[in-house]
């Protein structure tokens, strides 16, 4: 059984700051990381593995030459075979460009059991990548996936909901995402971290190789645009530091709070 | 490319590479030159000083649509246990304001089993038009279900706008059914414009975990799609009465056609926090050092008769539950009165908050960027402060008379 887990190569969102001079983001120095949710994703297919007899792992990601280095961590891992869509074509992509090139990409790996993504990328927080692969492909989707169990062709699911969680049973082949709360995922191991920098197993394809369609790659595949960003207005408040001791600052906050019938 | 350099005018100043947030543009030769991970964003245009880089419209765009045939604004009005969510009220008053500019019907579509007293509530919060789908497999959400009869709705009635919450359904419901009409989605927005000259919906969001904000437009495809953050709306009025139509009709769904069946509910687990709608929220961070402090954050929060935030660190760290957490991945909140513990201000965090009508800082870091969009702040360590206030909140009065004399 094969299982693809697609992932995404990420700044650190967390790591960004603002310069608070030029109101400008600050990324020098911030670390490009596999996107956590994707890191879940990964963890629960080597999971499997552990757990079940012929079962593959395969890593796709779709993303600059760069992403290679997030593609070995995951073949430290544990994954077996590791895969990058990488082309100029695919720049400047939304989630339908993205969803479309990914989708031909787990076209032309064929054989597959499982899609495993991770809920959403940190730097766009969108979730939408997971449902729209699955789209494409036809296959049932199960998102924010917190709990998984395979029993014979079925996979078994815990799906959290803000105020509890759906049990939801699919046949595969079957798309996942992934929650934090599904696992804990594991550090690449030192031999695994020597395997693979030692060979060359991280495999590159263009949009041409996995016969992508061209129409839907890219910035002109791509229904929405970016029309404009700007960096959030702050919001500037009365910006009052009440003084004096511990007991006469609280003094002066429960003074004005009442003012404002706040309390 | 979207975003192109014209190298004549360009003076190497490098301006452009400190302000990419996507690491896309090298400096090559002294001159600016964008790279693949190039998203279109613009930063580099506006921080350009000699409008050395321009943006390139697109001419043709795959699976686009003549715009002119689709007409209306719909929102999904989503419903668990034969209730509407508070974000389904949000999105009719939202709704109503962009089809009243656009001059168009405002539709709601409510799917589920034997409610059609919600379909009469949406009529009075303000639909002019309730698509109601009646039908047993409709009962809880499926993806299979729900995406198949709204994607038909749509086909059939082409509406220009679709709106959706952000909630973990309508997060896995929206992508599936934009995937299949082939338009655009854009995640999570914040606030909704309309452009009337092209009636192009202009859906702000944030992006890069909040530290930027963006406009994205959807010209070619139809129907423009977002989904919508809970609480950032105003919730839609209700008024007896009001009249509207209601269609009811029984979609054709068979047993087989849900591949990924629900097979139990369960409710609750981690009770909801009912963040979003209360009046008074105490939040802690990292600040705290540990989770018994959210102990003393509790017994504030109940004091005041509100509820407990908490910040993303807090909640990675496993001091707190995810339903508390306050931010660009948790709840957006705008309560009266916001009181931040020991949290430092990422802007993560203030992407969630900074809407709160007054903002009360406790940090020991004088330097804490909270105490920037604070109206009242307090220099000291939380676990000093808290218990003088909790204390201080028994006697108000005799605080606010003495403090009056003097």
């Amino acid at each position: 059984m094969n299982i693809i887990v697609c992932i995404k190569q990420v700044p650190d969102t967390n790591e960004v700051r603002i310069d608070p001079v030029r109101g400008t983001l600050i990324r020098e120095g911030v670390p490009s990381i596999i996107n956590p949710d994707d890191r879940n994703a990964l963890e629960e297919a080597l999971k499997i593995k552990d757990k079940m007899e012929n079962v593959k792992v395969i890593v796709l990601s779709m993303g600059p030459p760069q992403a290679d280095v997030a593609l070995r961590e995951t073949l430290a891992m544990g994954a077996d075979e590791a895969i990058l869509l990488s082309d100029r074509a695919f720049a400047g992509s939304d989630t339908w460009a993205t969803s479309t090139a990914l989708a031909a990409g787990i076209k032309k790996i064929g054989d597959y059991s499982i899609i495993f993504c991770g809920r959403q990328a940190i730097d766009g927080d969108t979730a939408q990548v997971g449902p729209q692969i699955a789209e494409h492909l036809n296959l049932p989707q199960i998102t924010y996936v917190e709990e998984l169990k395979i029993e014979g062709d079925k996979v078994i699911a815990k799906r959290a909901l803000e105020d509890g969680h759906f049990v939801v049973e699919s046949k595969m082949p079957v798309l996942l995402t992934a929650i934090k709360e599904l696992n804990e995922p594991r550090y690449p191991s030192i031999k695994g971290i020597y395997n693979a920098y030692s060979s060359d197993n991280v495999k590159v394809l263009s949009a041409k190789d996995v016969e992508a369609d061209f129409d839907n790659l890219g910035l002109n595949g791509s229904p929405t645009q970016v029309n404009k960003s700007f960096t959030p207005p702050g919001r500037s408040g009365e910006g009052e530091i009440l003084q004096g001791s511990g007991r006469e600052a609280v003094e002066s906050l429960v003074l004005r709070l009442k003012e404002k019938h706040l309390i | 490319m979207a975003v192109k350099v014209i190298e004549l005018k360009c003076i190497g100043c490098g301006k452009c590479v400190r302000v990419c947030p996507f690491d896309a543009i090298n400096m090559v030769d002294k001159k600016a030159k964008i790279n693949d991970k190039c998203t279109a964003c613009g930063q580099c245009i506006e921080a350009c000083p000699v409008d050395a880089i321009e943006k390139e419209e697109n001419k043709y765009r795959a699976g686009g649509v003549n715009v002119d045939e689709y007409r209306g604004v719909w929102v999904f009005a989503e419903q668990r246990d034969k209730e509407l969510l508070n974000v389904s009220i949000e999105l009719v008053g939202e709704g109503r304001k962009i089809a009243d500019e656009l001059k168009v019907p405002l539709t709601a579509v409510l799917l589920g089993k034997d409610i059609d007293n919600l379909a009469e509530k949406l009529v009075k919060y303000g639909a002019d038009e309730v698509l109601y789908g009646d039908h047993e497999l409709l009962d809880v959400y499926t993806t299979d279900g729900y995406t198949s009869v709204i994607y038909d709705l749509i086909k059939e009635r082409k509406p220009e706008i679709m709106l959706i919450g952000a909630t973990n359904i309508g997060r896995d419901l929206g992508p599936r059914i934009s995937a299949r009409v082939h338009t655009g989605l854009t995640a999570d927005c914040t606030k909704l414009d309309v452009d009337l000259e092209n009636r192009r919906l202009m859906q702000t969001r944030p992006a890069f975990g909040g530290n930027l904000m963006a406009t994205i437009i959807c010209p070619d495809h139809r129907p423009q799609m977002s989904t919508v953050r809970p609480g950032v709306m105003e919730k839609a009025k209700y008024d007896e009465k009001r009249q509207g139509n209601i269609i009811k009709f029984i979609p054709e769904l068979k047993d087989s056609d849900i591949r990924a069946k629900v097979v139990e509910v369960v409710k609750g687990g981690k009770a909801e926090v009912q963040l979003e709608d209360s009046k008074i929220i105490v939040s802690g961070g990292r600040g705290l050092g540990n989770p018994e402090g959210f102990k003393l954050i509790e017994d504030l929060a109940k004091k005041l008769g509100g509820v407990v935030g908490a910040s993303r660190a807090t909640v990675d760290a496993g001091w707190i539950e995810h339903g508390h957490q306050v931010g660009q991945t948790g709840k957006t909140v705008r309560p009266s009165l916001y009181i931040a513990c020991g949290i430092s201000g990422a802007i993560q965090h203030l992407a969630g908050m900074q809407e709160s009508k007054v903002i009360v800082a406790i940090n020991k870091d004088k330097d804490a960027p909270i105490f920037k969009i604070a109206d009242y702040g307090i220099i000291g360590d939380v676990y000093e402060i808290l218990p003088l206030l909790i204390e201080s909140l028994d006697n108000v009065d005799d605080i606010v008379e003495a403090l009056n004399r003097g």
